[in-house]
Order: C-alpha cells, then sequence, then structure tokens
C-alpha cells in the first residue's frame, strides 16, 4: 500500500492545544517536516516562547528549551555559540518577537547569529485573550483598543522582514503564510530554505508566517483565512526580502 | 597553580572562571566590573570557548541560559542596576534548575547612584533576588585571592545542587590589585562528565527539555518542594566562613567582603588597646552561618554588624542569634568604606553604653 502522509518524526504523537483554525499546528508541522527532510532532527535545538507556542517545547522531537518572553534569539545564541554542531531554532509570535523582544531581535540579526527563527505573525496577542499586537492592523479591533487601533493614540504596526532586510547581518528573510495550501507549500521551501542557510553557515535566517487566529480575531476559522488575504496581506506582502548567497562569516565559532 | 600573580580583582575573577572551566561568558558594559567582559573577551576564545557583548544585560543572562542548558560552563557578570535587569532570567534559570555562575560587582545604589564598591544588593542576593521561591548560592570573597578562587567552588556548587551560584564582590575589589595564586588545578571542561539534562544531540534518547513552567494542579508545588530539599542540604553542607579571635571574645564583629576588611583593621585595634573583640565573616551569604552565630551568642556580651548599606545582614545576624545577645550596627551606605578607626571608636562606644542597640548612619 502507497502512503502518501505520515506524521513527521520530528513532530511528538501528542495532543496539540491549539484553537481550531490556528495556524500554529501547521507552522508546526513544516518546521518538523523540514526538519525531517534535511535529516538534523537528532541535532537540532528549539526554543519555545511565551505565548500560545509556550508548549511548543513539549510537540518537537528534539532537544527544546522554553525561555522568558521575548528572548528566544538571546537563548538561542547561548545554545549556538556552545553547540555549534547543533541547528538552533527560536520559535516565536509577534507579541514575543516585534515587541517585548524586539532588541534581541534585531541584535541577533545584527550579530548575524547562526540561527532560524519561524516567526509567526497573527497580528493579536493569543495566550493573553487578544490584545493589541505590534503588527496589529490599523482599525482592527483588540481587547486594548476595542474600537480599533488608532494609529493617533497606538501608533502603526510594525513590519517585520522590512525592518531586518536593512540589517546586513540577516542572510535569509522571506514572508509566507498558510491561509492556503497553496501558501502552506511555499511556506514549506521558506522554512527548509532558511534551515539550509543555517546548515551552510550562512548567518541569522527569520521566517515570517502570516497566520490566522481565530479564537482572538472573533472569526471563524474560514474567515481568518479570508482576514489574511484580504487585509493582512496588503499590510503584510509575501515574497523574499533577502537571501544572500556565499561563504559567510560563521558567528558560531570564535 | 602556585604562581604568585598581581592582578586586578575583576581579571582575577574573570581568569578563575576560565580555569575553572568556563567557555561561555555573556555580558553588557557596566561601571566597576568592565574588566571581567575585557578580559573574557580575549581569554575565552584562547581557551576555545565562546564570548559574547550581549546587546543588554537582559540579553546577557539569556545567552547565559541557553549555554547553560547546553552543560556549559558559563558566566555572566554586571554591577547592580545590570544585575537588577538579570533577574528574571536568574529566576527562570533557578526554576530549570540550571547551573548557572554569575557576579554582581557592586556599586552604591538606589537607582543610577555611584560607581564606589558598596554592600547595598545583599538583600536582593540572598533572599533570591527575582520572582517567584527559590535560593542563590552567594559566596562574598574579601580578597583579590579570592576573587580568583571562588568560581571555582560556584561552579561545583551550582551543578551538585543544580542552583544559581553568584559571587558578591563590589567596586573596591574589582578595582584594586593584589597578589594571588589560583590554588587549584586548572579544570579542562572537556573531562567534566556531561550532566543527563543537558540540550544538544539526541542521537540514540529521548528528547529533553529545559524550562520552568508547569501548568499542571499541584505539579508546580511538588517541583518547588523537591528542590527545596536541595536548598536545605546546602544549608547542611556548604557554609563557610571565616573567624578571627573569637574563641575569648566579648564583642563579635561581623562583616563580610571589603566591610570585612575594615572590620579586621578595627580587630587589631582594639586589640592592642585589651579590648576582647572578635571576628566572624560570613564567606557564603547562602547559605548563612547561623549555626556559628547562634553558638557565640551564648557566650558573648554583642555583635557589631559593620555592612557598607543601610543594614540588611544585620537582620540575618539578629534571626541567627535568635536575640539572645544585642546586635548592633555599624552602616556606611551608598558607596563609602568604613575605617578601621571609626568602627574601632563605635566598638568602645557599644562596649561603654552596655546593652542596648543603636544604629550609626553617619
Amino acid at each position: 500500500m502507497l502512503q502518501v502522509t505520515k506524521r513527521p518524526e520530528s513532530l511528538l504523537d501528542v495532543k496539540m492545544h491549539y484553537c481550531p483554525g490556528c495556524g500554529h499546528g501547521v507552522a508546526h508541522r513544516l518546521v518538523a517536516e523540514a526538519m525531517d527532510e534535511l535529516g538534523i532532527r537528532e541535532r537540532t535545538v528549539g526554543v519555545a516562547p511565551v505565548g500560545c507556542a509556550v508548549f511548543a517545547d513539549h510537540y518537537f522531537n528534539c532537544d527544546m528549551i522554553q525561555g522568558p518572553h521575548g528572548r528566544g534569539p538571546a537563548i538561542a545564541t547561548g545554545i549556538k555559540r556552545s553547540r555549534p554542531g547543533c541547528v538552533v531554532f527560536s520559535y516565536q509570535g509577534d507579541g514575543d518577537l516585534a515587541s517585548i523582544g524586539m532588541a534581541e531581535t534585531i541584535h541577533s540579526a545584527a550579530r548575524s547569529e547562526n540561527i532560524t527563527i519561524i516567526f509567526i505573525n497573527n497580528a493579536i496577542y493569543g495566550m493573553t485573550g487578544g490584545q493589541m499586537a505590534p503588527t496589529t492592523l490599523v482599525g482592527q479591533k483588540a481587547t486594548t483598543c476595542p474600537t480599533g487601533r488608532d494609529p493617533r493614540v497606538n501608533g502603526y504596526p510594525i513590519r517585520v522582514c522590512e525592518l531586518l532586510a536593512q540589517i546586513e547581518g540577516a542572510k535569509y528573510l522571506e514572508r509566507t503564510s498558510v491561509h492556503t495550501a497553496a501558501n502552506v507549500l511555499k511556506a514549506k521551501k521558506a522554512v527548509k530554505k532558511a534551515f539550509q542557510c543555517q546548515l551552510e553557515g550562512r548567518g541569522f535566517s527569520l521566517v515570517e508566517i502570516v497566520s490566522t487566529c481565530p479564537t482572538n480575531m472573533g472569526l471563524s476559522p474560514l474567515d481568518a483565512c479570508k482576514f489574511v488575504q484580504e487585509k493582512m496581506l496588503p499590510q503584510y506582502p509575501l515574497g523574499v526580502f533577502k537571501d544572500i548567497e556565499g561563504g559567510k562569516h560563521d558567528a558560531s565559532r570564535n | 597553580m602556585g604562581e604568585k600573580l598581581l592582578m586586578k580583582g575583576n581579571d582575577a575573577l574573570a581568569e578563575g572562571a576560565v580555569r575553572a572551566g568556563c567557555r561561555f561568558f555573556a555580558g553588557y558594559p557596566i561601571t566597576p566590573q568592565n574588566e571581567v567582559p575585557e578580559y573574557m573577551s580575549w581569554r575565552l576564545p584562547q581557551a576555545g570557548g565562546a564570548f559574547v557583548q550581549a546587546e543588554s544585560e537582559v540579553a546577557a543572562i539569556n545567552m547565559l541560559y541557553g549555554a547553560a542548558a547546553t552543560g556549559t560552563r558559563s558566566m555572566t557578570s554586571s554591577s547592580s542596576p545590570g544585575i537588577s535587569l538579570k533577574q528574571e532570567g536568574i529566576s527562570y534559570c533557578a526554576g530549570a534548575d540550571l547551573p548557572i555562575f554569575f557576579a554582581n560587582v557592586v556599586r552604591g545604589g538606589p537607582g543610577l547612584g555611584n560607581i564606589a564598591g558598596a554592600q547595598g544588593d545583599y538583600h536582593q542576593s540572598v533572599r533570591g533576588g527575582g520572582h517567584g521561591d527559590y535560593r542563590t548560592f552567594v559566596m562574598a570573597p574579601n580578597s583579590v585571592e579570592e576573587m580568583g578562587n571562588f568560581p571555582r567552588r560556584c561552579y561545583e556548587v551550582a551543578e551538585r545542587y543544580r542552583v544559581p551560584a553568584m559571587i558578591l564582590s563590589d567596586g573596591v575589589l574589582g578595582q584594586m590589585m593584589e597578589p594571588l595564586e589560583f590554588k587549584f588545578p586548572e579544570v579542562d571542561p572537556k573531562t567534566l562528565k556531561a550532566p543527563d539534562w543537558a540540550l544538544g544531540e539526541c542521537r540514540g534518547r529521548k528528547n529533553r527539555l529545559v524550562g520552568s513552567y508547569d501548568l499542571n494542579e499541584g505539579r508546580l508545588e511538588i517541583l518547588t518542594v523537591n528542590r527545596a530539599q536541595r536548598y536545605r542540604e546546602i544549608e547542611e553542607k556548604e557554609v563557610v566562613f571565616e573567624s578571627r579571635q573569637c574563641e575569648d571574645a566579648e564583642l563579635v564583629l561581623v562583616a563580610y567582603g571589603v566591610a570585612a576588611r575594615a572590620a579586621a583593621a578595627a580587630l587589631k585595634l582594639a586589640r592592642a588597646e585589651g579590648i576582647k573583640a572578635g571576628l566572624l565573616r560570613p564567606i557564603t551569604l547562602w547559605p548563612f552561618p547561623k549555626r556559628q552565630l547562634l553558638e557565640l551568642a551564648g557566650r558573648v556580651k554583642g555583635f557589631l554588624v559593620v555592612e557598607m548599606s543601610l543594614g540588611q545582614m544585620v537582620e540575618d545576624v539578629r534571626l541567627a542569634t535568635e536575640f539572645r545577645a544585642p546586635v548592633h550596627l555599624h552602616a556606611r551606605p551608598s558607596g563609602v568604606t568604613p575605617t578601621g578607626e571609626e568602627i574601632l571608636q563605635k566598638i568602645k562606644d557599644v562596649m561603654k553604653a552596655g546593652k542596648g542597640e543603636r544604629a550609626c548612619c553617619k
């Protein structure tokens, strides 16, 4: 019998806690499939964030560490510099990466740490219950901007890939999404390319995955996908922002 | 080992850590500890380790969290405001049972304060410092030689009990130069047994998790209570102190770190005048030499705590002695080092006044 699909070895056979229609489950699978295909599971160490994906440490079948809010890239730095032979990734949400952890994000890119960041952008705080994120759209409602994000009061959303693109140390940056099957496949390729960037010692790589949070967007799973297509993608255009080839200084080795 | 060297306290601290097997350092500039990261920036690559100048103290402690999770002997250092910033990360390391090592080269506070040596971070160090129920093994050197030799002990205790360990130093000790000898054979970290919790390659074993959370009802309590058993063991086995002329003493000075040097000078002056004084110097501030102080409380007329703070350790002395003898205080907070002469005067005042307590904070 031909087996057409199976659980990736890099994903543990446990029940995930994510809400119906949430993009995290898909993103986890993409990371796991990339690890399987590259044969790196046994030497990968992942960093789980604070936020909905805090439990990612119980889902991936590789060594995992869970750290303080926003500090994933710093933790990943410590691991990579101590164990340069390991593949290290930090999995982070938008509040974690672009708000409290922005300094760590920018400086790990500036140092061109040879790590990979998987950045889930769903424009809202999930775990804490729908507060305004640094990526919440203008006009989008959140529990801390109940009438919608007003730029005069709440400022503007941050475009992470565009911001990091100007940093020399950022070697691979791509924004993808998981709101349609075609985009899921593209996101998978991007994740794999980011890991390859690290395996080749080229330096800092980040894949932004525009994702859904039906629970806190206050939408059905299908409408959340529509929201991504119609509202989020105009603000967060998909594509490769950086893909610097060639031998690079490997910051993980002194 | 065996060689006499002349070094600055901060350099000795860094060199001592490297000789004790440290192979990862992350730090951020702050006076008066800058020599530590500067030294590490060239010394660690030489020893086959890694140095990172972090973007902040917050990032530095989290780099340490990552490095320590791989079982690498690692270190960060800072001074008072920077150590405050590191407390969240230290709490995570305590909750994840990681043996980290860090040093606080204390300066005058609160706030930006000044850059002189001080002891105002005592409570923060011995009471945990960050959020949640945890303890930190705290060693207080009082010489450049101890700055260089204590890192090894910190690593050993941190690893044996899987707790954070720190050196509570100050700007005076960090900046002064003294001869020293490293009194232990250099540790090659490759010869250390890899811990069975360290992250890295999971080939041939189950994947490992390092973290500090447990949302299942009651489970975190069990973890915390079990950890506390190790704290009790540390309190039983790891107390270190120095006792001088306490045998016949009527008044015992209690001081740590650089304040203990001033107290030692006062002790010499007092003895020369025939005053029966002694000195008890806690070297581990947690665990605190409670038993020794209680034993002394039964036979001395009183204690005089000398501190370069408003008076923080004095509370531990009172708790340890169960109020069986009066405990006096000579306090010089916010970056002032007391002299032997002023302490001698305080000794005379205390002995003349007899019982009763009088806090001096001029």
